[in-house]
């Protein structure tokens, strides 16, 4: 208990002072740069005779006298926030953001939408129609709520989980189909594999495999945006798997470093495919790494889209108006399979599935508290299902029926213009086709 | 990269400033005097200087003409005509931003020098020590549509940034179907041999590079050259790589226009036309073939086309196999390791299109397949020597 009491003073200490170390840390390297450059030769601090606080540059502390490490607090971590209990009831009025109705009909129809494309799609991968899908069950509440959150210019990077973002954003459902179809109208010219949108449109960076490779990435945008100084914010998502990447380290350090109006947003679902978070790290989760780095962390539950929706609503605003970066950590439980190439039950029980499915759902809890508002009931349910499908089955079948793009689309855009080297090897599949063409699947292709 | 990196740059600066005193006498300022003294004090013992000899230059730099088109020149050397790149680029594009290790007070290779006094701290910044942060942070600035010049503090040290530059920036505009894209990206970097760099302070990198669609790489041979390159590669609609050789960044002086101007990438330059062999390098090494030339004139009375490729990727074919059409000889030089270097990508391009001109097997005079050594670098660089040899059996075959 004594070492606890020990970390929670440190933390407090610790936690007060984040901001006024960053904020002396900035004076002290702005008042060498001056330094620099009159007397680049002999860069010295003033040094005040205070014999018994320490002066080392790289840290503001005390001292201590007697020999203790520091010990992570597992056990009992950082708090999970909610506004909702599981059966959709507010807990503490003062932290129910009161959207109006059809605001909280929009998240629920996006979600229920976002959840009746993924059944589609994912059947039409069982089936071979498509190549790859990958499922956003038991997350749609991260990705709605905190969209809702954002200002539609702000700028979303994403791992590939987070369909339900652009889903709020408006993106149409044959967009997304015509991008896991590879077809003529995919924006992204069907050269990536499924589930990797982007919409320049809808200020949603393309999707990537490589995981992490988009948070440093998101940083720099949130830098750029912050110098055009036309009050926009990046937000960017990864898994509590990508977070291990060395990548996840350099966004954040430098998102803090560099005064970032960020949010960064980790959809913690507990499995990086078959890994489960007790070898992904040992650490208190994610949101606990974000006060290391001079950032100001929060631990949210993920299927509450409201305590999702507040989180992200605060972190944007304190971002744009402090720039400074934000941590979003976000605890579902990934439902689906890791993707369609993957059987989670080889690694997982099908109860600890079922619990999440059938007991804590981000969609059924916002379920009970329209239908505790009066504003939801089971025919508008059975309506808007049969509705929702309907349309999803259109966009796909309108999407399988499109041919895929012109094979030319293989050789533009590596260089904003066609070097000759590619330009000569465009010829040369052009005349290889004209002399072995009945070997290739031009019928499906674009003329 | 590694924690001695940014003591080990600097007492390496240091280094610099000392072999390069030995040659020129151009540099002024803090390092330079510091580099003097050691110097100074190399000089009063035999040891020293033993290990003086070491620091030889295997090239003589020949500064270009004067160029007249662009406007007044002034005497500049390479760190300061890439400083002078930076500057008008900072100066003419308001969202431009150069940061990296160590960047803010001028750089360890002073490139940056006065840039963050004229320009802002916003736009002239250091980043944490973390190369494949410093690339995907540039990426994402560039993905914005602002200007991004990223600094990796040694081509050697680009590495971790492996896969921000080659599965991110080159993929960027090709995936996204041309609705993103970091062509706004310039990530420039110190490269090649020293003299005493050893592994980590001596790499050319660029054949890792070049296999890899969606990315330019340039490297350039002098101060003027330089300069125009580098404001080409920051212009550029796509994300480029441009490799300075740091042993010309105090060596190598010539008049440099003040104003900008533009050398065109994806195309060579013939410094010498020839009728018997065409020589075919890059950086540095373009000046070691303009000696073998001379020797190759002087001692065997055979004519040599010298070119200075200037573009790794996408590369001026074209220029290459015209020279070889002509002369049926190809000797091709660089100083990274012989295999899978990108003299074989031209080897093997010439071969396809020159076959009936050829006179004589393409000859590929290299770094040999090891790490880059300390005390053995006199004779690990395909040096002059090397490279007339294979000239001589080209010649007699």
């Amino acid at each position: 208990m004594a070492s606890a009491g020990v970390i929670k003073r440190l933390c407090r200490v610790y936690f007060s002072n984040v901001y006024k170390i960053h904020r002396k840390a900035f004076n002290i390297r702005v008042a060498r740069r001056s330094f620099a450059v009159n007397h680049a030769a002999c860069q010295q601090q003033e040094f005040t005779s205070l014999d018994e606080k320490p002066q080392f540059p790289g840290a503001s502390a005390e001292f201590v006298d007697k020999l203790e490490f520091i010990q992570p607090n597992v056990i009992s971590g950082i708090p999970v926030y909610r506004v909702m209990d599981r059966q959709g009831n507010i807990l503490n009025q003062s932290e129910d953001p009161q959207l109006p109705k059809e605001e909280v009909l929009k998240f629920y129809k996006n979600m229920t939408l976002l959840n009746t494309m993924d059944r589609i799609l994912y059947e039409s991968q069982r089936q071979g129609r498509i190549s790859f899908y990958m499922t956003n069950y038991g997350e749609e509440g991260t990705h709605l709520g905190s969209a809702a959150a954002l200002e539609p210019s702000d700028l979303v990077f994403g791992q590939y989980r987070e369909a339900g973002v652009l889903m709020y954003r408006g993106y149409p459902l044959d967009q997304f189909m015509a991008q896991c179809y590879g077809n003529a109208s995919d924006a992204g010219k069907g050269r990536q594999m499924p589930v990797h949108y982007g919409s320049k449109d809808h200020n949603f960076v393309t999707i990537s495999s490589p995981l992490a490779t988009q948070i440093p990435q998101a940083a720099g945008a949130a830098y750029a945006l912050k110098r055009e100084n036309n009050n926009r914010a990046v937000i960017c998502y990864f898994g509590e798997g990508a977070a291990s990447e060395g990548d996840a380290h350099a966004g954040f350090n430098f998102a803090a470093t560099l005064e970032c109006p960020i949010i960064f947003f980790c959809r913690n679902n507990g499995y990086a495919i078959s890994t489960p978070t007790s070898e992904q790290y040992r650490g208190d989760g994610i949101a606990a790494r974000g006060p290391g780095y001079g950032i100001l962390s929060i631990r949210v539950d993920g299927n509450d889209v409201f305590a999702v929706y507040n989180a992200t609503k605060e972190a944007r605003r304190r971002a744009v108006a402090e720039n400074q970066p934000f941590l979003i950590e976000a605890m579902t439980y990934r439902i689906g399979h890791h993707s369609t190439s993957d059987d989670s039950s080889a690694y997982r029980s099908v109860d600890e599935v079922n619990y999440w499915d059938k007991q804590d759902h981000p969609i059924s809890r916002l379920r009970h508290y329209m239908t505790n508002k009066g504003w939801w009931d089971t025919e508008q349910e059975k309506a808007w299902r049969k509705k929702s499908r309907i349309r999803v089955m259109e966009a796909f079948e309108q999407a399988e029926r499109k041919l895929k793009p012109n094979p030319d689309y293989i050789f533009s855009d590596v260089y904003m213009e066609m070097p000759p080297h590619i330009k000569k090897q465009q010829e040369s599949l052009q005349r290889h086709l004209k002399i072995y063409g009945e070997h290739y699947p031009l019928d499906h292709f674009e003329k | 990269m590694c924690a001695t990196m940014a003591v080990s740059s600097r007492l390496f600066f240091n280094g610099m400033s000392l072999f390069n005193n030995s040659i020129t006498y151009i540099n002024r300022g803090l390092y330079s005097t510091l580099g003097k003294v050691l110097f100074r004090v190399s000089l009063a013992s035999d040891v020293h200087n033993i290990s003086q000899k070491r620091h030889a230059a295997h090239f003589s730099f020949h500064p270009d003409p004067t160029p007249t088109q662009y406007g007044p020149t002034q005497k500049m050397n390479l760190f300061q005509s890439i400083t002078s790149a930076l500057d008008d680029s900072l100066a003419r594009d308001p969202t431009a931003v150069i940061f990296g290790e160590d960047v803010a007070f001028g750089g360890v290779f002073r490139c940056t020098v006065g840039l963050r006094d004229k320009y802002g701290k916003d736009r002239v910044f250091n980043t944490p020590l973390c190369e494949q942060g410093i690339v995907g942070f540039g990426i994402g600035v560039a993905t914005t549509g602002a200007t991004a010049i990223a600094e990796i503090q040694f081509a050697d040290y680009i590495f971790p940034a492996f896969d921000q530059i080659v599965n991110e920036a080159a993929k960027y505009r090709y995936r996204s179907g041309n609705q993103f894209d970091c062509g706004s990206l310039t990530v420039r970097a110190p490269w090649g041999c020293v003299g005493h760099g050893a592994l980590y302070h001596s790499q050319s990198p660029e054949s890792f590079f070049v296999h890899c669609p969606g990315i330019k790489v340039v490297i350039p041979r002098s101060p003027i050259q330089a300069k125009g390159l580098l404001l080409a590669c920051i212009e550029d609609k796509n994300p480029c790589i441009f490799f300075e050789p740091k042993i010309l960044y105090r060596a190598a002086v010539e008049q440099v226009p003040i104003e900008p101007f533009i050398i065109p990438l994806s195309q060579a330059e013939v410094l010498q036309e020839g009728s018997d062999v065409t020589l075919v390098a890059w950086g540095t090494q373009v000046h070691v073939m303009k000696e073998v030339a001379n020797m190759a004139q002087e001692k065997l009375g055979v004519s040599c086309e010298l070119i200075d490729l200037k573009t790794i990727l996408p590369w001026d074919t074209e220029t290459v196999c015209k020279s070889v059409a002509k002369t049926g000889r190809l000797l091709i030089s660089h100083e990274a390791p012989i295999t899978g270097g990108f003299a074989a990508e031209i080897s093997t391009v010439v071969q396809e299109e020159c076959f009936l001109n050829l006179e004589a097997p393409i000859a590929r005079v290299c770094g040999y397949d090891t790490p880059f050594p300390h005390i053995f670098e006199p004779f690990y660089i395909p040096d002059k020597w090397k490279c007339f040899d294979a000239v001589r059996k080209m010649i007699n075959f």
